[in-house]
This record gives structure tokens, sequence and C-alpha cells, in this order.
């Protein structure tokens, strides 16, 4: 009796975890991406009207990134995602790993629509981001011009927020040491670079605080707690615009780097996918993205049809890119282990 | 006698009693199994299984072998003393040429980039520059000129340490050691020997959050077993409170309070006690703190309930027999309340090892707990075996010391109780 019981309980969990795997088999385009401000206006500009105009059915959900997760999620054997937002370092080496499907560009456009840095065969540029010079013009007498005032304790006293870790902080240091934008990376390939930008960074180390998410340095400038940090340039427009602050940032030696779409290999919603990664690379849909959120696109004709008031605030502004970097994927993926454990090893002494 | 009884009961049947009624026994015994079966299933499943996968990850290296299979074979019998022979460039070439078509290489040149920084360019580069098969005999000279990394001796016992099928790099990693080019293990170079560090700062913050806990717990506990139930109650649901409260907006609380222009530093500086502002956060003291509260209820409810056991007659007891207070709360109190310390602290120790969300926040650089690390590796820079022999080297010391602490615990129960 009860091992026929059992039997039978075996027989309705197997048929039910069957009848949820045809389900996961017919399931809606699903696209992922930041959350916060950023996915609200993607909901505004690309997830809703693109639902109207192909009539796809798509959900949206959100993630914190990491490459972990998304081999997890393509070699689970189950995976729930589709369209996915990554960073460029994700990027780079999810497709080292074969964890995207390698792009047609015929279908979203062609190659020539789009900015150079946002073609790469496993995916392809959504926005262009900076991360910034920050500081509130409220509590600051004199504004900061660049990465060496940030060093400056004599000239603007109080504590400053870095990014924990040693991407973009060591670039911000070898900056503000004086080495040229542009031959920065050439300065940390070497070993003498690496450790001038650590002793820079140990003439300020007691008034150093570390953030590690987005959402820190403008509530760390919002406090009082630090008189400047480095932020990302969306986050300090959102806190200007939504919670009326007085924000100030600096382009000059600006970070930026690019997130890009990929389709998750193995996708079963590949033709739908396509379909929306060509309706996000339109040039008049990318422009509404840049009116909602402070952040550049990577279709070339989008700057046309941004109104001049709001293109001066972009990372792609022609001004300010003028003196940026664009954060150097190669130099990281085979430096960054090797740096995490040096600067660790420096952040406890 | 009972076995006589038992025997001569029941002579109509064949089969004796005793033995019937262990198969009876066994009937309800499997009964019983079938019962716990799904249990047991699920555990194994989502519990013991991930975790044997993980801990297996921490010694699997079979990246190389699968992208560099020819490479692997003439590297085996190679002595390690001078360079490879022809051969085994040859066999490098191929290999290369294959993995450049497959798409592979980058797989094993981030697996042979953790044991030599740097690998990835020269994997990258060559892979780049090698046109086609060389000649014949001159891979050695062609390889050579393509990257002068495959002149030199570490170039090669990198490949070879790193062919598998099993390998102890990420737990000597973990443990800040390393092999060097002769196959020693030697401690890891100081800029990268970090973990050792790392666990001793998790296992000091997590002492001193278990002590911090011990200390404001006890009296506590003690108010609540001994008040009378309705302002008892009161009492337990304040504890409760904190417990029910999501783990993010304590800690994000304590950001409110203790920041330079916080709740505590404005106060201190009204009351004119203070000039500057404290540092009372992103560094140790906020971590200790913030961890402290988020953990309490858990010593306090394991004591609070060994308490209630305790009647108050013992202490009466010893005081009508002479007790000073003191002696007849160490000598009497104390040992009866021990399973409750013992419970309180393991529990809250063992939670405390595990935490990574309000370090993150409240810490500075140098506070960042092992999981911070295991996160990271896990995560950010997908190097799972690295995170692995992390975990693995947390899980058996974790192991270790709960034993050792429950023979001490133990220990003093049996001596330190009414026997004396």
């Amino acid at each position: 009796m009860l091992k026929r019981n059992i039997a039978l309980g075996f027989a309705a969990a197997f048929s039910a975890s069957a009848a949820l795997a045809t389900v996961a088999q017919a399931r809606d385009l699903t696209v992922v991406s930041w959350g916060g401000a950023y996915q609200d206006a993607q909901k505004k500009v690309y997830f809703e009207p693109f639902k109207k105009a192909a009539g796809i059915a798509m959900n949206d959900e959100s993630w914190d990134g990491g490459v972990g997760v998304l081999r997890a999620k393509v070699q689970g054997g189950a995976a729930t995602w589709d369209v996915v937002q990554v960073e460029s370092d994700e990027l780079a080496v999810g497709c080292e790993e074969g964890l995207f499907e390698k792009l047609d560009y015929s279908k979203i456009g062609g190659e020539a629509a789009y900015i150079q840095p946002s073609v790469n065969p496993c995916g392809v540029g959504a926005i262009l981001y900076d991360f910034v010079l920050g500081y509130d013009k409220d509590k600051l007498k004199e504004a900061p011009k660049g990465w060496a005032d940030f060093f400056d304790t004599k000239k603007i006293p109080g504590k400053r927020a870095l990014r924990q870790g040693p991407k973009t902080t060591l670039e911000i240091a070898l900056m503000a040491d004086g080495v040229a934008p542009k031959d920065v990376y050439k300065v940390l390939a070497t070993d003498e670079g690496v450790d001038r930008a650590f002793k820079k960074l140990d003439t300020i180390k007691g008034d150093l605080v570390w953030w590690k998410a987005g959402a820190q340095p403008p509530q760390l400038l919002a406090s009082g707690e630090v008189a400047m940090t480095s932020v990302y340039n969306g986050r300090i427009d959102t806190a200007n615009k939504n919670e009326k602050k007085n924000f100030g940032m600096v382009w000059d030696g600006a970070l930026f780097t690019l997130d890009s779409w990929v389709i998750l290999k193995g996708s079963p919603n590949k033709d739908a996918a396509y379909k929306f990664l060509d309706f996000a690379g339109k040039a008049e849909n990318q422009s509404k993205l840049s009116e909602n959120i402070a952040y550049g696109t990577s279709n070339k004709d989008a700057a046309a049809l941004i109104q001049p008031a709001v293109l001066k605030d972009l990372p792609t502004a022609p001004a300010n890119i003028k003196n940026a970097v664009e954060i150097n994927v190669a130099f990281w993926l085979e430096n960054i282990d090797r740096l995490t454990e040096r600067f660790n090893k420096w952040a406890a002494k | 006698m009972t076995d006589a009884l038992l025997t001569g009961a029941d002579a109509s049947t064949e089969v004796p009693l005793k033995r019937r009624l262990r198969r009876a026994e066994r009937t309800r015994q499997v009964k019983a199994l079938a019962l716990v079966l799904p249990l047991l299933v699920f555990l194994l499943f989502t519990f013991a299984g991930p975790i044997a996968g993980m801990l297996w990850r921490a010694v699997d290296d079979r990246e190389v072998r699968q992208v560099l299979p020819q490479t692997v074979v003439a590297l085996a019998n190679w002595d390690g003393k001078d360079l490879p022979d022809e051969k085994a460039y040859a066999a490098l070439a191929g290999d290369i040429l294959a993995a450049r078509a497959s798409g592979t290489l980058a797989i094993a040149a981030k697996r042979l980039n953790y044991a030599l920084n740097g690998f990835r360019t020269i994997l990258t580069s060559t892979a780049r520059n090698l046109k086609a098969a060389p000649e014949p005999g001159t891979a050695k000279e062609t390889l050579g000129k393509i990257n002068p990394a495959w002149r030199e001796r570490t170039t090669w016992t990198t490949i070879r340490d790193a062919s598998g099928p099993v390998t102890g790099f990420y737990l000597l990693a973990a443990l800040d050691l390393t092999r060097n080019v002769d196959g020693a293990i030697v401690a890891a170079s100081p800029d990268q020997a970090i973990y050792r560090d790392v666990f001793a700062r998790t296992f000091l913050i997590s002492i001193s959050v278990t002590a911090l806990c011990l200390i404001l717990g006890f009296p506590v506990a003690y108010l609540l077993a001994t008040l009378p139930p309705g302002r008892s109650n009161l009492l337990m649901v304040f504890v409760l409170l904190p417990f029910w409260t999501s783990l993010l907006v304590r800690t994000c609380a304590w950001i409110v309070l203790l920041q330079s222009r916080g709740v505590v530093n404005d106060s201190l500086h009204w009351l004119g006690i203070i000039d500057e502002p404290l540092r009372l956060i992103y560094n140790r003291f906020g971590v200790c703190v913030a961890m402290t509260h988020v953990l309490l209820p858990f010593m306090i409810l394991p004591l609070y309930s060994s308490m209630k056991a305790i009647s108050p007659a013992y202490m009466r007891a010893a005081a009508s027999l002479g007790a000073p207070p003191l002696t007849a709360f160490l000598r009497i109190y104390l040992p009866q309340t021990l399973p409750g310390i013992g419970a309180g602290s393991l529990l809250v120790f063992i939670l405390a090892l595990g935490y990574y969300i309000t370090p993150a926040l409240v810490g500075g650089a140098a506070d960042q707990m092992i999981s911070y690390f295991i996160a990271l590796y896990t995560t950010e820079t997908a190097n799972w075996g690295l995170a692995s022999a992390l975990g693995a080297v947390l899980l058996l010391a974790t192991i270790l010391l709960a034993l050792v602490y429950g023979k001490l615990v133990q220990g003093q129960q049996v001596t330190g109780g009414m026997k004396n």
C-alpha cells in the first residue's frame, strides 16, 4: 500500500516537472537589465513600445552582474533568460567561454549603424557611461578640477570615496599623479606603474572610504560623509533631477565603458531576441533613452536626434569624451586577480 | 529467563517469537525510513550534492587537458630540467591551431593565467601570429620567435603543472602557498599572500562578535527568564522585533546612526563631548556593532530556553547553605546555563563566519571577510577553483572548531556541574 502510494507520488512529481519543462520551452522572451532608474527608463522607451510595435510578449527581469551568474545559467542547462545586458568584462569572458550567441549584425541594422567600440561578435553596445569625479556644489567652496584635486586634502579637506577594488582606482591614482589619460594603461602595465599608483593612494589612505554598489556614492555625498567620490555619471544626474540635489561632476579624466546586449547561448526565443535588439538599436528609440537618463548610446545617428541641452550632459558629447579613457578590458582580464590580491594586501596594511 | 519465556511462548508456529518481533520491528523501521525518504532525497540533491560539487571544483583541473591535449601528453615524460624537446613544441603548435579553430583557447589561457600572470597574452599573441603548422623540426624556433616566453622553462612548467586531471593549485593558493619551478611548495609572493590574513580576520571578527553577544545577551536572557510572564513577553517582542526585520534594513540603519554626520556623532557634538566627529563606521568598530546587533537574538533565545529550565530552588538552597551570591552564581547557576551558552555561541559564531552584506556595507577595505572574496571569485572574476578552495578551507576550519568547542563545553558540563 505504502509502496504504491510512494510510486504514485513519484509519478505525479515527474509528470508535474515534465509539464513544467514544456512550459519552460514555450516561455516568453525574457530581457534582463540592471534594475533601478535605468530599467524604468528602458521599460518606458524600449520594452513597452516594443511589445506594442512587434506584438511579441516579453518579460523583463533585473540582475546585479557577474559572469559567474551567466555561466551557471547557461551550463545549468535551463537558462530562463534570453537577452541580457552585460558589462564589458562579462562580455569578453562570456564570449570566450561560449556563453553567448554570435550576433548576426544583418538582423540588427548592420555594423555600420553603430559606433566602433560597441561592435562585438558576441554583443552589441547598449549604453556608454562614465566614472566621473562627483562632488556636492552646496558643500564645496571651490570646485575640484580633476583627479589631482581629489588627492589634494589641503586644498579640499574631507574624506573621499572610491570603488572598492583595483579597477578604476589604480587608473584614477595614476591620472592624479600626472599620467596623461591616453597613457594610463601603458604605465599600469609595468610593475613600476602599479607601485606608483599604490604610492599615490598611500598619500590619502586615511581619508579614503570604499563604496561597492553604484547607489552608495550619491548617498555618501548627500550625507556629507565624503567631499568627493568617483561615481557613475547617470547617478549624479538622477540625484539632481529627482532629489533636487546640487551635485557637480568633472568630465576631465573620466573613465568610460560600455554595456552591451547579448543573447544567451541556446535561447529558444532567438528570433524575438533579434527583433528586440533591432528595436533597441534604432537611433530614434535610443535618443529617447538618453532624454530619460543621462547615458550615451551606441547608434551613430542617435546624438543628432537629441536636444542640445540634454546632449551636453551625456558621456558621448564631444567635449565630455575628449579627455576620457576607455576602461581596458583586456588589461583587467589578465590582471584582475593579481591586482585584487595586491589591493587587499595594501588595504589591510 | 526472558529468552526462555519468549521462545516457549508460542509453540504453535515454527518461527520463534524473537524473530517475529524482530521482523515486525524491521517493517516498522522500513516504513519510518519511507516517511523520511523524500526529505533525505531532497537534502541529498539540494544540499549535499551541490556542496560536494563545489568542493570538487577546488581540485578539478581539466581545462588545459581539454584544450591542449597533445601538449599534455608530450610533457608527461619531460623531466623539467631543460626546455622540452621539439616534439612538445610541435604538439603545442598543433594544439594552438586546433584550439583557435574551435574557439576554446581562452579557456586554457584563463586557467594558465592564474598560475602565471601574463599567460593570457602569451597564448593569444601566439595564436594570432602562428599562421600555419610549422615545418617539421622548426616548431621550437618558430614559437620562440613569435614569443620569447616559449624559451623560458617556467612557461612550460606552468603548462605541465596545470595538466590535471586534479590539482592542489587552488587549495595551496587559498593557504598562500604555491609550487615553484621545481615543484616544491613555497610561500606565495608577499603581494599575493592575503588569504591567511583574511581567514584570521574572519575568525577574529566572528569571535569578537560572539563574545559581545554573550556579554550583552546573558543579562537580557536572565531578565527574560526571571520576570513574570506578562512583562517577559513584552520584552521578548523587543528581542524578536529586530529578528524579524530585514538584515539590509538594519545594516542601513546603522549607517544612518554612525556616519560622521549621523545621529550619534551629532548628539555627542551637541552635548559638547566631541569637537570632531568620531569615525564609527567604515571600520572594524562599525562591523562589530552592526553584526552584534543583527546576531544578538541568536544568542538570547538559546540562553533564555536553558535558563527557563533552571529551578530557582537551587540558588535558594545554595544561599541557605551559606554560599555568597557570586560563588552561588559561578558554582550553581552558570554551569547549568552552559548548554545554552554553548548552543548560542556556536550558532552566532558560525553565522558570523559567513557574513557578507554587513561587512560590505559598514566595513572598510581592510574589514572584508572571506565571504567577500568567495563572492568576488564566484560571480565577478569567475575563478571558481579558487572560490571553492576558499570555501573548502573555511568549511574545514569551521568543522574543526565546532568539534573542539563541543568537546570543551561537554567537558565543562561534566566537571563544572553540581557533582563537586
